[in-house]
């Protein structure tokens, strides 16, 4: 039956103590406002490639060699199961929205270089049911770690760039010289370029900028506007592959 | 009873073979048998440490290994720094098999005898030539 008096202001100051506590406890120290520390600008790593100086020289594959050969890529000779960090792609392949046939021989008729956009808004990473594969917050690099990859390849199918591919056997017996410093893949996962995160740990560039003997590929932070790319892009025309699609690529080529 | 001798010898035999496995063992000496895993530490100056004190090791290097590897690769974060002041890279391949060169004396020689399966490491992971 109804609470008498006591009771009830024992309730009621408790109640006060609580809420009084709750507020004094909760409000977050000054100086540590999300929005204050977001307004610095984080890192973004980009790559800009020169489309005019990687012409040059025509056949030229170096990038593509020093890629897979330190990051363990497989030579499979089996266009079905090919596994491929960074390639070079028909300009058709690679720019179809950008394609028409009057274009210049020279851009139409040479290849172009390709690789993992590492999108802003990255659908791989989306439609990936082990969050293997995920966008770095501190420098926006798609990372994959395979221990987590079940091969499920959503994201082989949702990447718009074919940068991804699926171990379908054991690569080792198809990889000529093994670098002891790097991992190897392992049969039923799915492997993509990653920027070399493992080079610019130790503050090298990525292998393919190291050894361009064009020089055509320019990395950098693109959220730093004195940056060599940042430069680069504002006095140059460049297109980005397939953007339509709101990927947010972020290779950018200097046509 | 009927029949107890019977039914006693039967059980007796039973028994014997029953534990035979292990008088086997013991009798051939298999049960003492404690694997003895072998460090052939390569010449790696500076590095004659190990990155946790080797109590440490021997009980939960597993633990530090999955530590190691959520670390690098999901944090980005490659350096540790063991309680003695060194710093290291936090890599399998290229700070541990550097000193513990040996997978076949060292690894292997644990694993084996307590049935671990670490295929899941050495299927990526490569492991160094040894010198035979």
């Amino acid at each position: 039956m109804g609470i008498d008096r006591r009771k009830f202001l024992t309730i009621a100051g408790l109640t006060t103590l609580t809420t009084l506590g709750k507020t004094v406890l909760g409000s977050s120290p000054a100086g540590h406002d999300p929005i204050e520390t977001g307004s610095q600008a984080v890192k973004r790593l980009a790559m800009a490639i020169d489309m005019q100086k990687c012409r040059q020289n025509e056949g030229c594959v170096e990038c593509t060699k020093i890629c897979h050969k330190i990051h363990n890529v497989p030579d499979i000779g089996n266009s079905k199961e090919e596994i491929k960090w960074i390639w070079k792609e028909n300009f058709e392949a690679a720019f179809p929205n950008q394609h028409h046939d009057l274009l210049e021989d020279e851009i139409k008729n040479n290849q172009v270089v390709v690789l993992c956009n590492h999108c802003d808004d990255p659908p791989c990473v989306k439609v990936c049911p082990t969050q293997s594969t995920w966008k770095r917050e501190s420098d926006g690099i798609v990372m994959m770690d395979m221990h987590r990859c079940i091969g499920c390849r959503y994201c082989v199918a949702g990447c718009p760039y074919g940068s991804r591919n699926f171990n379908f056997r054991d690569p080792r017996p198809f990889i000529k010289e093994t670098n002891p410093e790097y991992p190897t893949r392992t049969k039923g996962v799915v492997e993509k370029c990653n920027f070399c995160a493992e080079r610019l740990a130790d503050g090298l560039l990525p292998a393919c900028v190291d050894i361009c003997p064009e020089k055509a590929l320019i990395f950098g932070n693109i959220n730093d506007p004195k940056s060599e790319i940042r430069q680069i892009l504002k006095s140059r025309h460049s297109i980005r592959r397939k953007p339509i699609l709101g990927t947010n690529p972020q290779i950018y080529y200097l046509v | 009873m009927y029949d107890a001798s019977k039914i006693i010898l039967g059980i007796l035999i039973f028994l014997v073979l029953a534990t035979s496995p292990f008088w086997y063992s013991k009798a051939t000496g298999q049960s003492d048998y404690l694997p003895d895993p072998v460090i052939l530490t390569k010449d790696t100056p500076g590095k004659d440490v190990c990155v946790m004190p080797t109590d440490y090791m021997r009980s939960s290097h597993m633990d530090l290994l999955n530590d190691w590897r959520n670390s690098v690769v999901r944090d980005g974060e490659r350096k540790f720094v063991s309680p003695n002041g060194h710093e290291y890279k936090k890599s399998l391949s290229n700070t541990c098999m550097d000193c513990h060169a040996n997978k076949t004396e060292f690894c292997d020689k644990c694993h084996n005898y307590m049935a671990v399966d670490d295929q899941t490491c050495w299927s990526c992971h490569v492991e160094p030539k040894e010198e035979l």
